[in-house]
């Protein structure tokens, strides 16, 4: 058997309840318990988390830079989807 | 032996034992074989080192001579230690370290959890600490035991080694003496005979998981506990004391 | 800095030829609006390169790094002082792993970098080939070399390639602390016996020309500061963050009541600066060469550990897969 490096796992850690989980970086590991552990042990080092998640950076599907604009630039001009495009009248309240 | 006696060398005793595990851990920083193990074991290291420090400092004040954590490290005699011979031992390989880990984690888990109902309250606290802590290091070890265990012919054989030269050292933390029977009848402490055959049952799992043969009844060393120790203690105190020593009362 | 100078080597690649320079252009005014450069974004070839070398400099340095440290960790003269250490080269081991995984996002395997480092292809920083001779070289190492990190990290974090500048804000917040700790010992050995401030002047005396050299060549030297400087990779030349350095540093060693080894060493009243005598650069030269104190001990550690790892790294892998192929 070759020494081949251990799959790459990507890390998201929830730093406190109520918080969504968040990028945090990425580690190295045979399995997903080590994979775990390694996250536990590199990334929470200061108490910076309450939950990791761990996926093979090879599972991720991710969006192609190429297509940015075709992806995402028709939505802005939906200006009509934020509060800030309607004028409230003078004296209207709680709207 | 009275009560007092017993409770602080039986508290000094626990200091040992997680001190020179840390310290011999610390010997292998920068010789993990990845980067994820180096920071595991550096966490595994700083809890033991910690957990000394709570224990001496607890023992100083028992002792009520004004001795501190650094003193019970730094400027007591090889023979004044008293941990057992299975930490002692020198790191070997990583199977080697594994295997140690597992075997003693096993039994101090079990020994925790028993102090955490002690009858002496500073050292339930302490116990209830550390607990947490070994739980994450024998569940990651273990699974490492597995792996190597389990895992290429090689690592299976390595790992068999480690197993059958380790066995001897783990009759010696059951072997209760004076100072466990007077903490157990005193303090409410751990009944090591129920301990050995909880231990007994967890490891022959975790042995048999890991596709490996369990020794068989054998001969048991034993001496730490009593100050008796190996050679390779001395060479690790030396190390470890050796500015404090050079540099008598100087502060750091 | 950790990757003083060592980017100069600059190769060209014939990928570089088949760039459009439309292309190129639009990634100039992306940097320059200072816009952060994705992993999977259009970059240069040279860019990636330049990036992929410093970065896995710079993780290689903080590997290496632990070495020096770990040599009085298992000496260190209280269990304070033997914890604080003992986390200290951890957080160098997490932060060569930061860095190892921004590289990675620029398409070059770990496997690929250390095998580099291992095969003495690349380098890491010349400081780490000195030894720690006493305690007060631990010291040391923290206040001089961290501090010279420090300033050469602040604006990495800033840097145009956005894993790179994330991993430096993660190493920069952790590492507040190592710089005062090492402050810290000093501090305590200057207060105390007469051996023990000398173990402290002996310890400044050995790493501050080391620490000055850790910034790398002289700007006139530096060939290729003036792309990554247009590319925002880096900010200020070698010679303003060494003379930044001098400046703080200066005063600290005062207070400690240290003599820095440098006669010319003397505040500039016009310019507000501190003068500095001539570097030796034939030092740092030989120490980049592989003929530094420690080089050849630093470097059989490192593929020692590499080598008693394999079977453990093979049977990790052998169980995970093992373990698939049940569950499959």
């Amino acid at each position: 058997m070759t020494d081949k490096e251990w799959p790459l796992y990507e890390v998201f850690i929830r730093s406190k309840s109520g918080l969504s989980h968040r990028h945090a970086g990425s580690i190295h590991a045979a399995d997903d318990q080590m994979a775990l552990d390694a996250a536990r042990d590199t990334y929470t080092r200061r108490s910076e988390g309450v939950s990791i998640w761990v996926v093979r950076s090879s599972q991720i599907v991710a969006s192609d830079p190429a297509d940015t604009a075709a992806f995402f630039e028709p939505a802005e001009d939906k200006i009509y989807r934020h509060p800030t495009f309607y004028e409230v009248p003078d004296g209207v309240e709680n709207l | 032996m009275n009560r007092e006696q017993a409770l602080l060398a039986y508290v000094s005793r626990l200091g040992d034992n997680a001190l020179i595990l840390g310290q011999r851990m610390v010997e292998l920083v920068a010789a993990y074989p990845e980067l994820e193990e180096e920071l595991a074991n550096a966490n595994f290291a700083l809890d033991f080192i910690g957990q000394a420090r709570m224990f001496y400092t607890y023992a100083g004040e028992l002792e009520g001579k004004g001795r501190g954590e650094d003193d019970f490290a730094f400027l007591r005699d090889e023979n004044e230690f008293r941990n057992i011979l299975l930490i002692e031992q020198p790191n070997g390989h990583f199977g080697d370290s594994i295997t140690k880990l597992v075997l003693f984690e096993s039994f101090y888990l079990l020994l925790l959890e028993a102090l955490k109902r002690c009858a002496d309250q500073r050292v339930a606290e302490i116990a209830a600490r550390a607990e947490k802590e070994i739980r994450y290091h024998l569940r990651h070890n273990t699974q490492w035991f597995l792996r190597l265990g389990d895992g290429t012919d090689e690592s299976h054989e390595r790992v068999q080694g480690s197993l059958d030269n380790l066995w001897q050292y783990t009759g010696e933390m059951f072997a209760a003496d004076e100072i466990d029977q007077i903490f157990a009848a005193s303090f409410n402490g751990p009944d090591l005979d129920a301990i050995h055959d909880q231990w007994m049952m967890n490891v022959t799992a975790i042995i048999c998981e890991a596709t490996l043969a369990q020794p068989g009844d054998g001969w048991m060393a034993s001496g730490g506990k009593q100050g008796h120790h190996s050679e390779h203690l001395g060479y690790m105190i030396a190390e470890m004391q050796y500015l404090q020593r050079t540099h008598a009362g100087a502060t750091w | 800095m950790y990757t003083q100078g060592l980017d100069q080597k600059g190769q060209s690649d014939k990928r570089d030829g088949l760039e459009s320079a439309a292309d190129r252009k639009a990634f100039q005014k992306r940097v320059d609006a200072e816009e952060k450069i994705e992993a999977k974004d259009w970059m240069p070839e040279a860019y990636r390169r330049t990036l992929i070398r410093q970065i896995s400099q710079h993780a290689h340095s903080e590997i290496i790094g632990m070495q020096p440290e770990g040599n009085w960790l298992t000496r260190a003269p209280s269990l304070k002082r033997k914890a604080i250490l003992l986390a200290k080269i951890q957080d160098e081991a997490g932060h060569g792993l930061y860095l190892y995984s921004a590289a990675e996002t620029l398409g070059v395997s770990r496997d690929q970098m250390v095998g580099d480092l291992l095969s003495g292809k690349a380098k890491y920083s010349s400081i780490f080939n000195y030894p720690t001779l006493t305690w007060a070289d631990i010291g040391a190492i923290g206040w001089l070399v961290d501090g010279a990190a420090i300033m050469n990290q602040i604006p990495l974090c800033r840097c145009s390639y956005g894993p790179y500048a994330r991993a430096m804000v993660r190493i920069c917040k952790e590492e507040s602390f190592h710089q005062r700790q090492g402050f810290d010992i000093l501090v305590e050995l200057c207060k105390g016996t007469p051996e023990q401030k000398a173990m402290a002047q002996d310890a400044l005396n050995r790493w501050w020309w080391p620490s000055l050299m850790m910034f790398g060549p002289s700007d006139a030297e530096s060939k290729h500061s003036a792309q990554s400087m247009a590319w925002k990779i880096k900010r200020f030349s070698n010679d303003e963050l060494r003379q930044k350095f001098i400046d703080v540093t200066v005063p600290q060693a005062e207070f400690l009541g240290l003599k820095v080894p440098d006669d010319e060493c003397i505040l500039d009243k016009q310019t507000g600066h501190y003068r500095h005598g001539e570097i030796d650069w034939q030092e740092f030269i030989e120490v980049l060469k592989g003929n530094g104190p420690c080089n050849k001990q630093r470097m059989e550690k490192r593929r020692n550990a590499h080598e008693d790892g394999r079977w453990v790294r093979e049977a990790a892998r052998a169980y995970a897969e093992k373990r698939a192929a049940k569950a499959a």
